[in-house]
């Protein structure tokens, strides 16, 4: 092809065709070099935490407690309590709920039921999550402190969209002729849902479990109307009290403060955050690779 | 047929216990299902109701009226809906040819090992936390985008008022819009690889046959019959684009400007960026007034989304009727 090109070659293109193989060859680099681009991207994103985190992480970055504002030294060990109690109880929240309505949507809808729940399951993964931040806040919060609680009742509604849908995925994976077989052998339909079809596609529920826990876990608007007012200092397990201390909320005003040590901090907070968060992602991914080739053999 | 009369004494020893747990299981996932829809209507009511005092105070004036002065309690929302609006339009207007390039590039032209590699390291670029976006968009972007691109482009495009003074921080309108597509990029990539994917091989095939290039086959196969895909995918970039709050309030600048600026290097705010600085507010009108942003935000969001469904519903009916 290359060669075919060069000029004097007169079995290579010439005129109109040249042209049109040299537009080709442009939007192809063009093609190629925005990947790299995004790439390139992510790259200099990770490189800039993993640098300016790396330089902070320590034992006692995560077993100490941050000190007050513009000092040096300390830790976040209070915010990743915070953090992973508003997070699981989210995941609780949001978790059966999340598959149950996956479970009417495969098992038991018509066309005409499940158009309305999909739409409002789109709608609402589509809504802004500062919006949602603002209803927790007019129902929960409104009037009184800040609860920890708010935070993943907000946080429960961001990820039950996520949660049905890919359990619904992983539900339509399953063949129908193991439905067919079991009712054919008389069990009924609520045996064969949780006792055959569920436990096939369990790995992927899990899957779509941990990437809505580490959509979550990073969510940071919702956090800041219910959970953003706490006392950094101090290490709280009562997620039914006032605010909890968590990371995202720890990174955002420190990345707003003024003092080289608050933004320091926030470098450590933010690689322990992206940490836990690119760990649960690539592992999902991985899991969810075997599990679709388990299915498919 | 017959069966059934000598089925149903058999089952009677455990008809009774499935019948109850048809019964409940169904119940439980009508029940959680229709949660979902009660939360939409909740989520409508509450940040509505919590706007109220705002709305009847100020009106739908409150949309077109560029001041929010909290010490006098008179507050409008044009300016964060003009910042919303540069910010979303910049984010998708660099967004949609890059993500689309990427789509391009991972379902037509890498080598399959590549793709493999490359696809999910661009989905990882969504799974970076905003807050942690924005930190490196105050710490990194902004002061490359003020010593580096801002003064180029003032100095080239200058005449034209949007490319203004750079910012003295470089925190401003034009960085959060940066942000933004770094956000988008790869939601629009990912959607947009799956739909080019989608296209028959023998539609393709047939265009190369033909004699086309491979660009000319993409143009008239793979971008015409994706077009409605694409255009949904827009929408759904947008929908993104408007309602990103944190990573924006951290490099846009705002707080304090309340008007409109056309300069892009200058400080702004957008709907949520706003809500965002100064929830939940001093005086109770300012609280309902930020509510009201959030109504003004939440319309935005159901009718982007909206259409992007119905765009999305439509093109693959269509697609399966032709199959």
């Amino acid at each position: 092809m290359a060669t075919s090109i060069e000029t004097g070659n007169p079995l290579g293109p010439s005129g109109n065709l040249r042209r049109r193989q040299a537009v080709d060859r442009f939007m192809r680099g063009s093609a190629t070099a925005a990947a790299v681009l995004a790439v390139a991207v992510l790259v200099i994103v990770v490189y800039s935490v993993a640098v300016q985190g790396g330089s902070q992480l320590s034992i006692s970055f995560l077993t100490k407690a941050p000190p007050l504002v513009g000092l040096p030294g300390g830790g976040i060990a209070p915010e990743i309590v915070g953090t992973v109690l508003i997070v699981a109880l989210a995941t609780a929240f949001a978790l059966p709920l999340g598959v149950l309505i996956a479970i009417f949507l495969s098992e038991f809808s018509s066309r005409a039921t499940a158009y309305p729940i999909r739409l409002a399951l789109d709608l609402l993964n589509g809504l802004p999550s500062i919006v949602i931040g603002v209803f927790a806040y007019g129902l929960i919060v409104y009037g009184g402190p800040n609860l920890g609680w708010a935070g993943s009742f907000a946080l429960a509604i961001i990820m039950i969209p996520l949660i049905a849908r890919s359990t619904l995925e992983v539900l339509r994976l399953v063949p129908q002729a193991q439905r067919d077989a079991a009712h054919a052998l008389g069990i009924s339909t609520w045996r064969t849902t949780l006792g055959i079809v569920l436990p096939a596609c369990l790995s992927g529920i899990l899957t779509g479990t941990v990437l809505a826990v580490a959509r979550a876990a990073g969510e940071t608007a919702p956090l800041l109307l219910t959970t953003g007012i706490f006392n950094p200092q101090v290490t709280s397990f009562n997620i039914f009290g006032v605010g909890l201390p968590n990371i995202p909320i720890e990174i955002f005003t420190e990345s707003e403060a003024s003092a080289p040590a608050d933004h320091a901090r926030a470098w450590g907070a933010a690689l322990v955050l992206m940490a836990m968060i690119l760990i649960a992602n690539l592992g999902a991914r991985a899991m969810l690779a075997r599990s679709r080739r388990k299915m498919f053999r | 047929m017959p069966s059934i009369g000598v089925g149903a004494p058999l089952a009677g020893h455990r008809g009774r216990a499935d019948r109850i747990g048809d019964t409940a299981l169904f119940t439980l996932t009508v029940i959680a299902s229709l949660t979902v829809i009660a939360a939409i209507v909740a989520i409508a009511y509450k940040v509505v109701s919590g706007a109220e005092p705002s709305i009847s105070h100020f009106g739908i004036g409150f949309l077109g009226r560029d001041v929010w002065t909290p010490n006098f309690d008179i507050y409008g929302a044009a300016a964060f809906i003009y910042g919303t609006a540069v910010t979303s339009v910049m984010a998708l207007a660099l967004a949609m040819p890059i993500g689309i390039a990427i789509g391009l590039f991972l379902s037509l032209l890498a080598p399959r090992r590549l793709a493999a590699v490359l696809g999910p390291l661009v989905e990882l670029l969504a799974a970076i936390p905003s807050v942690v976006l924005g930190l490196w968009g105050i710490i990194v972007l902004a002061p490359f985008l003020r010593d580096t691109l801002e003064p180029a482009l003032n100095s080239v495009l200058g005449w034209i008022p949007i490319f203004g003074a750079p910012s003295p921080t470089g925190l401003g309108i034009f960085t959060a819009g940066v942000v933004l597509t770094i956000m988008v990029v790869p939601i629009v990539a990912s959607i947009s690889r799956e739909l080019f994917q989608s296209v028959p091989g023998e539609l393709k095939d047939g265009a190369l046959a033909l004699g086309t290039t491979r660009w000319e086959m993409v143009r008239g196969v793979v971008l015409a019959s994706t077009r409605p895909g694409l255009a949904a995918t827009a929408i759904l970039g947008l929908s993104r684009a408007l309602g990103e709050a944190i990573a924006v309030t951290q490099v846009i600048g705002g707080g304090s400007q309340s008007v409109i600026n056309s300069n892009f290097f200058a400080n702004g705010d957008t709907l949520a960026s706003r809500i965002a600085t100064q929830f939940p507010g001093t005086t109770k009108l300012q609280t309902a007034s930020l509510f009201y942003l959030a109504a003004i935000l939440l319309v935005i969001g159901l009718l982007v989304n909206l259409v992007a469904q119905l765009i999305l519903r439509r093109g693959t009916l269509n697609r399966g009727g032709v199959r």
